[in-house]
């Protein structure tokens, strides 16, 4: 067995519902050579790795590791324990994903591993962006870890992810819908843009029922979290959700849901979340499903009955 | 109306991205993005002179000059921090500078997918070249000869 990653003990973590999943660039500059830790970076640019990264950290591709390469579905088990045994990672492994834009494919990353059980996934608040602002180190330098034994474990898609019959079920019950999205896309004037190359959908709009409450809003401007107190007047305040609600998050293609998945559920402490990760591109080619449209602010109330 | 046709420098660029094992696309187009030429002063700090393409995921603008002799120069500016979309112009200034404004407008919209880059970059990342050039040549057009 690895010997057990401490936690980070900062203050600010403290207040979040599971503080174990959030690590500070200070902490992590001091764990980098942790045994039983890897650094992974997911970035949306996908030669950002490249270019320097955290000292020691592998990258995971989020289209070319992540996905299959042919269906539009998440690798199966052998693949994630493939990709995972090729990083150096095994199943007791601690994993501090950390990417660009405020984390949204790192949190992307922790999503998919959490499909697949993996037990101790962390995110370094602030990502990369932070990490460079505070002038800490990057190297172009590539690790060469040792594969790592990782099991074949089966992907779980019933408890965090949500399909379109599952959102469409969602919506006949008057289920909770968080559209991350800006509001230039939730409201469908967002296609409407004459000659410019259409983002993969259809229609506009969004899915009956959502609330808009953009990503951004969980994020500083430093790319590090909001704290628990903020986020709590946001996201229990403003928008109403209540502890045990059933929540679906969506945005365009799951990955800035993901990072609202991760702020719900792991640092509020939300029991039901799930990321509908067919999001937009999904929705908004489907024929029949009901779309609305509406700059309006939805706040959700609660459920009857 | 010209025949749809890669510029000779363009399609050797392309040749030399088709010809590279898979794994060895991304390391080349860091390479380009490397590459892309500075801004010359008058463009320097002067975004208003340059148009947008909103649909790269990061800020980038360009803006394509014309000489005398119908020739093209095409100028970039993306910030380090998105260095496949710096790839991306890399790629067309190399290939594309120097062309004359019928040889631009006769590009392919579609000439990267012989890039093989699709195997390694998503399919919508991959939009923001098309997304380019389509500015490309509508700022191209004004100069097109009848």
């Amino acid at each position: 067995m690895m010997p057990v990653v401490e936690r980070d003990p900062a203050e600010k973590l403290r207040a979040y519902a599971q503080p174990e999943r959030l690590v500070t660039t200070a902490w992590l500059a001091d764990h980098l050579d942790d045994p039983g830790l890897v650094v992974a970076e997911s970035d949306e640019d996908v030669l950002l790795y490249e270019t320097g990264h955290i000292p020691g950290a592998v990258k995971i591709d989020w289209h070319n590791d992540l996905n299959d390469a042919v269906t539009r579905d998440y690798v199966d088990g052998e693949g994630f324990a493939r990709l995972m045994s090729s990083k150096g990672i095994s199943r007791d492994t601690t994993i501090v994903f950390y990417g660009d834009k405020s984390n949204w494919w790192a949190a992307y990353a922790l999503w998919v591993a959490s499909l697949f059980g993996h037990a101790d996934a962390r995110l370094l608040d602030g990502g990369r962006q932070r990490w460079i602002e505070e002038g800490r180190p990057l190297t172009t330098e590539v690790p060469e870890r040792a594969p790592a034994e990782y099991p074949v474990v089966e992907r779980d898609d019933t408890t965090i992810r949500a399909f379109r019959e599952d959102v469409l079920a969602h919506v006949a019950t008057g289920g909770r819908l968080v559209d991350v999205r800006s509001p230039g896309e939730y409201s469908g004037e967002l296609l409407a843009m004459p000659d410019y190359p259409q983002e993969g959908a259809l229609r506009g709009g969004h899915i009956p029922g959502a609330a808009n409450v953009p990503w951004k809003r969980a994020a500083n401007d430093d790319g590090t979290f909001k704290t628990a107190e903020e986020l709590r007047a946001i996201y229990q305040g403003e928008l109403g959700l209540a502890h045990g609600d059933d929540v679906i998050a969506y945005c365009r293609i799951g990955e800035r849901s993901s990072h609202t998945w991760f702020v719900l559920s792991q640092l509020l402490g939300f029991p039901q979340v799930r990321n509908y990760d067919g999001s937009w591109v999904e929705w908004g080619n489907l024929v029949r499903v009901p779309i609305e449209r509406s700059a309006e602010p939805v706040r959700l109330s609660p459920v009857k009955g | 109306m010209t025949m749809a046709a890669v510029p000779a420098r363009l399609q050797e660029v392309v040749e030399e991205f088709a010809d590279l094992p898979r794994e060895f696309r991304l390391e080349a187009l860091l390479d380009y993005s490397r590459r892309v030429p500075p801004l010359p002063d008058r463009l320097e700090g002067h975004r208003d002179a340059m148009e947008q393409v909103h649909e790269c995921q990061t800020p980038f603008f360009v803006a394509s000059e014309v000489a005398g002799d119908q020739t093209v120069t095409l100028w970039f500016d993306a910030p380090p921090e998105a260095p496949t979309t710096r790839g991306f112009a890399g790629v067309l200034s190399e290939g594309l500078n120097g062309a004359t404004v019928g040889e631009v407008l006769a590009t392919p919209d579609g000439f990267w997918t012989a890039m093989g880059l699709h195997e390694v970059i998503s399919p919508l990342r991959l939009r923001g070249m098309s997304a380019i050039l389509a500015r490309v040549k509508r700022q191209l057009r004004v100069h097109a000869t009848p």
